[in-house]
């Protein structure tokens, strides 16, 4: 199979910036118009049409627009932005003059989290280097088109993913996520139309440009087209990113791709698209493939591709009990159904944990989750912890009323690994 | 303790004031030149960027305690933050932080007496594929095992 964006990885990227000479002789409408052709959805969870998105940008707006790459990546189980900049950032960068070219943005931010230390170094070396060879700045190749790009790095606070909240740190505050609407697009930094996208959004731009919205809709579904990286974790033979064609079926991608589950062991269940999604049971994970509405039809996400798995010795009020730490620890706090309801799911499912658990903390848990839920709060952090309580709960009922039962955790002994 | 910028930092904060529209932006990428110079936010560097970018005290200190890397105490020289998050607890980080706690003989949260190192816990790193792992400082160490995190120790001393 063709990659797209892993191609250049464990090689220099040869072709980078080719598609440059194509994007100049488009005009923005027309970019605009071939990426929503491509059917490009947005990679950073929600899955949104990328040109869609970008024909927001009001057309007559006399304000500056500003693009961001969103390379905050802190959700449990994603780890894909990270390759793109660590092995192809010019990837990253090509895109990003596509977007701003495509939308009319001449400053963009790149909101990368404060512990890519790293990575922020790579990107820094890699937007010098576009600099110096006439891809950024001035006039770029002579087009008459000006961008300059920046890295804005986060300070460790996992809400600042969420896009309101990244402008409210952009602009120098706490993260703190806004009510929308009004959605970025029409008033984002600094009041102005900005456009939000996934780095690994952006990176698809080059090959769209290059090579046509119908050789981009080749690859996939219908509703999903290109490729996904899925990053891969948990208990499987071999961790890693992986860059799938999107409608692989889950059983071939832990088989073949991951290696299979760990030790010889059997699967007990996966989250596909990160920590803030459904977690879904062996039977039906073999079920789904990884595009978006399979995974929309199971009741869980492709999401940002953050894909981790549980083998058959897992403790699922253990694993629910995690899930529950990240997000009480990540709460902003700024509402109150998700400041209390994150702490409560904490506690009521680490007393499930220890042993000290009461019959009726299960229903207690799908209360105080339905309570966080749809549109309570100002911005979807708190379903992102309600979604995940009420999988668990319901799909791993007997292991959770076994530790009511018993007093105490069953699976204790194989905490060891 | 009187806090300025050294003339490096100094140049660095102008040119980050070329970067965004408003003078407030530069607060995070200010506050990381601070942290870079003296290892924490304190009070007095507080006090010093609230006159250069034209904001109350109290404004900075309500973000620096919003950000969880920005030190607001001085910490030991190295750092040591193990994910023990979802992803790194179902490959064992839990066994990690216990085996770092007796090596340096601290609890999380603790520096040891000589001021070496620190120890915290933390969530999602985005390094799951490579759990085991924690950061110390800036680098990220991966694939960790007893072994190589005895390693890692020694050669940090
Ligand atoms: C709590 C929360 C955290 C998020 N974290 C990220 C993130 O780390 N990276 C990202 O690209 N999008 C993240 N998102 C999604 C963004 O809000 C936004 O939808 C996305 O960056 C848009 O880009 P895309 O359309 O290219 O996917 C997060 C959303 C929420 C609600
Ligand atoms: S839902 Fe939670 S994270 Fe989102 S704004 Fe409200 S308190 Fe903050
Ligand atoms: S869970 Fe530890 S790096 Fe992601």
């Amino acid at each position: 199979m063709e990659l797209i964006l892993s191609k250049n990885w464990g090689a220099p990227n040869r072709s980078a910036y080719a598609s440059l000479q194509k994007l100049f002789k488009m005009t923005p409408a027309q970019v605009i118009e071939e990426v929503k052709a491509s059917g490009l959805r947005g990679r950073g969870g929600a899955g949104f049409s990328a040109g869609v998105k970008w024909g927001f940008i009001p057309k007559d707006t006399k304000k500056p627009i500003y693009l961001i790459c969103n390379f905050d990546e802190s959700e449990p189980g994603t780890f894909k932005d990270r390759a793109i900049a660590e092995k192809d950032p010019h990837m990253m960068i090509e895109g990003m003059i596509i977007a701003a070219y495509a939308i009319g943005a001449h400053t963009a931010y790149i909101y990368i989290r404060g512990e890519f230390y790293k990575q922020w170094e790579i990107v820094e070396a890699a937007l010098k280097e576009a600099a110096a060879k006439g891809f950024l700045g001035k006039n770029i190749l002579g087009s008459k088109f000006d961008l300059d790009i920046y890295q804005h790095r986060g300070a460790g606070a996992y809400i600042c993913g969420e896009e309101t909240a990244l402008l409210s740190s952009l602009e120098g505050g706490r993260g703190y996520p806004r009510i929308k609407p009004p959605f970025p697009a029409i008033e984002g930094a600094w009041g102005c139309p900005t456009i939000v996208n996934n780095v690994e959004t952006l990176s698809n731009l080059p090959y769209i440009i290059n090579n046509g919205a119908a050789a981009f809709k080749k690859f996939g579904t219908e509703k999903s087209s290109g490729t996904k990286l899925i990053s891969a974790s948990g208990h499987i033979n071999k961790p890693g990113v992986y860059e799938v064609e999107m409608g692989l079926p889950i059983r071939t991608f832990v088989e073949e791709y991951c290696g299979g589950v760990w030790k010889g062991r059997k699967l007990k269940g996966l989250v596909p698209g990160g920590s803030s999604f459904p977690v879904l049971t062996a039977e039906e994970a073999y079920n789904v493939n990884l595009d978006f509405e399979s995974c929309a039809a199971a009741g869980t996400s492709l999401g940002s591709g953050g894909f981790y798995v549980m083998d058959e010795t897992t403790c699922m009020v253990r694993m629910l009990q995690f899930t529950a730490k990240f997000y009480e620890h990540e709460s902003c706090g700024q509402c109150t159904p998700c400041r209390e309801g994150t702490g409560w799911v904490s506690q009521i499912v680490k007393r499930i944990e220890e042993g000290n658990g009461r019959d009726r903390d299960l229903q207690l848990l799908i209360d105080v989750s339905n309570n966080m839920m749809n549109g309570r709060t100002i911005c979807v952090f708190a379903d992102a912890l309600a979604m995940p309580v009420i999988s668990y709960v319901t799909k791993f009922r007997k292991e959770f009323e076994e530790h009511v039962r018993l007093g105490k955790c069953p699976y204790a002994s194989t905490m060891v690994r | 303790m009187n806090f300025e910028f050294i003339p490096e930092n100094k140049r660095k904060f102008e040119e980050y004031l070329k970067r965004y529209p408003q003078k407030k932006a530069v607060l995070l990428p200010a506050l990381w030149l601070v942290q870079e110079q003296q290892g924490w936010i304190s009070p007095e560097s507080m006090e010093y960027l609230a006159k250069l970018l034209d904001l109350s005290h109290a404004y900075i200190y309500e973000t620096v305690t919003f950000y969880t890397m920005y030190n607001k105490k001085p910490i030991g020289k190295h750092h040591i933050q193990v994910c023990n998050s979802v992803c790194c607890w179902l490959r064992g980080s839990q066994e990690t932080v216990e085996q770092i706690k007796k090596k340096l003989n601290i609890e999380v949260g603790e520096t040891t007496t000589d001021k070496r190192f620190h120890l915290s816990t933390v969530e999602c790193l985005g390094s799951c594929g490579t759990a085991p792992m924690m950061q110390i400082n800036n680098d990220y160490y991966e694939d960790l095992t007893e072994a190589k995190i005895d390693k890692i120790l020694k050669e940090l001393k």
